[in-house]
């Protein structure tokens, strides 16, 4: 017996022996570093730290890769203990939830050349927090295997994804999951005005296959062929593309460019740093940086694009890119929340009873085509329709600063007060959403027995 | 009955531990589920608007479904494992177990797009099917798909600890059975079983609770309509401040802990323990032929299901680009290469950490089982309930509370906070994975009988003497099989890991694949750093296979003299 403990006391050390010759070496904190909290990919974060490094040879950049929401907590979280001196991500509400906290250090960089706005967005906050060093744009990407095989044609804009052919074969992430996401589905909200573009996106959504819980899932899906339509950023699609598998990528007419950022953090210990890192970023070496093929994101200094490969879109030559909406920055930010949490009940939560809904109005209208001129039937699709496009919220609702209290409102103080819980706000969207969606898919399924 | 000092002072050490590692920061974080959003004063009226909430309600019933199920379907899976290899003579036996605990290590998200890939929509399966049968088979949709891959992922926590217990009953107990007339299944319902059954009830409690408090899986297949992803969505969306996520929360450990009461009465009035410890002088039973190859062909195919998603992501690993096909378009190891090249240190710092959490698990373990069953210590339950309670919490919101508690403590030497220190990444992997062995532990002490240690003290042994001398040495299957699920699960933990990291050089592995996973072209690597994963677990699991095996004979052995 005591044979067997000193086994298991060698076994023990045996598997810790390996270990401690590597013990992860404590750092010294020197004053010649940088620490950057990231979500972007090593590809990204890996080219720019050595390019940076190569040129400020004392510097040393400790790049720190965690989701944009961890990253955030985690600078919230820091916050009275700053170890931190860049946040550097894509999602601009993320900056906007950390200049709110206080967390961001005002700075204005020293580079010249970079214009106001890129496509309709502003490329800097306003108010000088954070800063836009590149851009992104939406788009569809596709495996070019999976369409082939399931005979489908390639779809150039939004609304082409809510044709019959297309159910079940496209998938998205939520706009509460990924701020660039939140912004697609803004653009369309505002392209098409409140309630069309609801509809609109309820529509598209009743052809999905899923929504993913993470931006870099819709990617992920249509590379592995699990889905053949992904709405995707720019560079994930051209990324793929770049790395073998069998994807295209097209920008639909409505799009919005959107900045990715980076912001010095207040209390950086390293501020110095910190400063020459964001220069760096944009200045002529740093956008060059960006036309990598394996980062392909687009430069935000105009003059960066004479040393761009063929082919490379420029929207400050091609109009065409993300300028068919006035984008209204205040507008989308009043109803930020809002629109998350609406997205999320009305198709994330409640994704397979909106797909049957609309699978059973697709049914129903392809047999009324066979048989036209039925009026009854087509009174009941187009009930059908009404009921799933209804919005329980309206326009001016959403941005109603103290309806959207409800949302956001983080208490600072004790006087804060918040008029309705969320939960109870949800509670009635839901129930609204799943009654009318059980409703269109009776009516819809009336209509097609009619029409048989 | 006094209890001996030694004894309170271990339960204080435990309850300090429990209390400064899990409760507080857990406290720290989830106190806004009882705070009214309007004014923030004391309410229980975010529990009312939970349980007035129609999508929660239906969230948690399908959790409980699907935990359910989960238990039914994994127990087919492990029980013939289990019982053929170690209740027969049976070649293989080690590496039948070894395999067997590989499901549990399901790296993080290159273990799901592995899965999609076989299993999904357009899997190789899938695809195969349609151009044989022209059918398609929805494994990976819906909460059936969550159940399927729930009770592949997590049967081996109900086969470490059956086999286990199996190992530890009395050969004579069978005989004797046998002598009576009892053979085949009834002997095994009757007789094997039953004695066997406070390692079946650790293993399947912790399946049951895994899954309802399990958040990866769900993730992976994007199913949302269950409590643990409802959670994780809401706590983790940015700028909104929802407090139901954290009221999700609590009801989960509420419920974890209801769970674990129930399971507790399961076992209660009855006596599992033996003198004799399993195997014995006398040999194990050996199969006729045909019952021979009945169970290899069973054992295969348990196999092969339960391992395709590490066959698949063998691929993955090798493969080149693997798109909408039953096999990848060609092979390569740069994969491998580049892993090796850039981030040695994961590995390193892996081991390290899941190691030394492992170990603190099972010394923390060994004594709540050994206080809870064999003290009357007050509280001693509490610290078992308080130590299982860690499973129902979202690793994001551990991660969290470590920030909010120690951040603004100092390390003496180098003036940096406490929690960006790499040890504090151990204690919350040990937190994390302490039920595991917990449930190990207390499923091994079950079984011995208390006799044993009454002997050696009117033998004149101390408390402690027994303790080291007669108790863990005859606990060491169970403790070595808490050592194992907790060193394999803490070795790919993400959610707390990705909080508390705050310098690359201190990351383990699961960071390593976090970062791959942000780009098409980390898959590879990815999945390379994934099989790396799962080849240390694998080695750490054949060792202590080895250890429990040599025990065993050494002591059939002793009893021949």
């Amino acid at each position: 017996m005591s044979n067997s403990r000193s086994l298991l006391r060698a076994v023990l050390l045996l598997s810790l022996a390996p270990a401690l010759l590597g013990l992860p070496a404590q750092g010294h904190a020197a004053d010649n570093k940088v620490v950057v909290v990231t979500s972007f990919p090593k590809d990204l974060t890996g080219k720019f730290k050595s390019e940076f490094e190569k040129r400020n040879p004392n510097v040393q950049v400790e790049i720190l890769n965690k989701s944009t929401s961890s990253g955030l907590k985690y600078v919230q979280e820091t916050a009275k203990n700053n170890t931190s001196d860049i946040f550097w991500a894509s999602a601009p509400d993320a900056f906007e939830v950390l200049k709110g906290d206080g967390l961001l250090k005002k700075y204005t960089p020293k580079v010249t050349g970079i214009p106001e706005k890129v496509g309709a967005y502003p490329i800097n906050d306003p108010d000088g927090y954070y800063i836009g060093f590149a851009a992104a744009g939406y788009g569809i990407m596709w495996n070019t295997r999976y369409i082939k095989a399931k005979n489908l044609k390639p779809a150039k804009e939004w609304m082409d994804l809510a044709k019959p052919e297309y159910h079940g074969h496209v998938g998205m992430s939520a706009p509460s999951r990924s701020g660039t996401t939140h912004l697609t589905v803004e653009t369309l909200l505002q392209g098409e005005g409140w309630d069309k573009g609801w509809a609109q996106w309820k529509e598209l959504a009743g052809n999905f296959k899923t929504v993913t819980e993470r931006s870099f899932g819709v990617p992920d899906g249509v590379n592995s062929g699990d889905f053949g339509f992904g709405i995707v950023i720019d560079f994930f699609g051209l990324s793929s593309q770049a790395t073998g598998f069998p994807v295209e990528f097209v920008y639909p007419t409505v799009t919005t460019l959107v900045p990715a950022n980076v912001g010095i953090l207040k209390n950086a210990p390293h501020p110095q740093a910190a400063e020459a890192f964001v220069e760096f970023l944009l200045s002529p070496e740093g956008q060059a940086t960006l036309l990598d093929p394996k980062i392909r994101r687009l430069p935000v200094n105009p003059a960066t694009y004479s040393k761009a490969p063929a082919g490379f879109p420029n929207p400050f030559k091609d109009k065409s890119i993300g300028a068919a909406v006035k984008f209204d920055v205040d507008l989308s930010k009043r109803r930020y929340n809002v629109v998350n949490s609406l997205f999320d009940v009305m198709v994330t939560y409640r994704l397979d009873d909106l797909k049957a809904a609309v699978r059973a109005i697709q049914d129903a209208e392809a047999a009324a085509a066979r048989k036209p001129n039925n009026a009854k039937v087509a009174a009941l699709i187009k009930e059908a329709r009404g009921l799933v496009a209804a919005t329980p919220v309206t326009e001016a609702q959403a941005a109603d600063p103290k309806f959207s209290s409800i949302f956001k409102k983080r208490r600072r103080k004790k006087t804060d007060v918040v008029p309705q819980r969320q939960a109870e706000v949800e509670e009635q969207w839901d129930a609204f959403v799943t009654k009318n969606y059980a409703q269109a898919r009776a009516k819809a399924e009336q209509a097609l027995s009619l029409a048989r | 009955m006094n209890a001996h000092w030694g004894q309170r002072v271990a339960a204080l050490l435990i309850a300090a531990f429990l209390l400064l590692f899990l409760v507080i920061p857990v406290v720290q974080v989830i106190f806004v589920a009882f705070q009214a959003p309007a004014t923030g004063a004391f309410t229980l009226v975010n529990f009312q608007d939970f349980f007035n909430t129609s999508l929660f309600r239906e969230a948690f019933w399908n959790s409980l479904y699907v935990a359910v199920m989960s238990v039914l379907v994994a127990t087919l899976f492990a029980m013939p494992l289990a019982y053929f290899t170690t209740r027969f003579e049976f070649r293989g036996a080690i590496i039948v177990q070894t395999l067997g605990i590989i499901p549990l290590i399901m790296p993080p998200f290159v273990g799901a797009v592995a899965m999609q890939l076989l299993f999904g929509t357009n899997g190789s399966i899938n695809l195969l099917l349609e151009e044989w049968f022209g059918i398609n088979i929805p494994f990976m949709e819906g909460l059936n798909g969550v159940i399927f891959v729930e009770s592949i992922h997590y049967f081996p926590f109900i086969l470490i600890n059956l086999s286990a217990a199996l190992n530890n009953i009395d050969r004579a107990m069978e005989e004797s059975a046998q002598n009576l007339g009892a053979s085949g299944i009834r002997l095994f319902r009757r007789i094997v079983f039953p004695l066997a059954m406070p390692g079946y009830v650790a293993g399947a409690s912790i399946v049951f609770l895994k899954v309802f408090d399990d958040l990866g899986t769900p993730l992976l297949l994007n199913v949302n309509t269950l409590l643990a992803p409802q959670a994780y969505l809401r706590i983790s969306s940015i700028g909104i401040t929802d407090p139901m996520g954290y009221v999700i929360s609590v009801i989960l450990v509420l419920f974890s802990l209801f769970a674990m009461w129930i399971a507790a009465l399961a076992l209660r009035g009855k006596d599992y323990g033996t003198e004799q410890r399993g195997g014995g002088g006398l040999a194990k039973r050996r199969m006729r032929p045909w019952e021979g190859i009945l169970s290899y062909g069973v054992i295969g195919l348990i196999l092969l299901l339960v391992l395709s998603p590490h066959i698949g992501l063998t691929l993955l690993s090798f493969g080149t680009i693997w798109s909408f096909s039953v096999l990848p378009d060609g092979y390569t190891i740069t994969h491998y290469l580049e892993v090796f090249e850039q981030s040695p240190q994961f590995v390193t710092n892996t081991v390290l950490y899941a190691s030394l959490a492992a170990l603190i698990d099972v010394t923390i373990g060994t004594a709540i089982a050994y206080l809870a069953l064999r003290t009357k210590i007050i509280g001693r339950k509490w610290l078992d309930y308080t130590a299982m309670a860690a499973l129902a919490v979202p690793g994001v919101v551990l991660g969290i509370g470590y920030l909010r508690t120690f951040l603004g403590v100092h390390l003496p030497w180098s003036g940096e906070p406490l929690s960006n220190w790499w040890v504090m990444l151990v204690i919350a992997l040990s937190v994390r994975r302490l039920p595991y062995a917990l449930r190990a532990c207390t499923a091994a002490l079950q079984q011995l009988s208390v006799a044993l240690e009454e002997a050696a003290e009117n033998l004149g042994a101390g408390k402690l003497t027994t303790v080291r001398r007669i108790v863990v040495p005859l606990m060491v299957g169970g403790i070595l099989a808490g050592f194992v699920t907790s060193f394999a699960t803490a070795a790919v933990e993400l959610s707390t890991t990705i909080m508390l990291v705050s310098r690359e050089s201190d990351a383990p592995l699961a960071y390593g694949l976090y970062v791959f996973m942000q780009t098409a072209a980390g898959r590879g690597p990815g999945a390379a750093l994934g099989i790396i994963a799962v080849v240390i677990v694998g080695v750490a699991a054949y060792l202590s296979h080895r250890v429990i095996e040599r025990g065993h004979k050494a002591r059939g052995l002793a009893d021949e003299y």
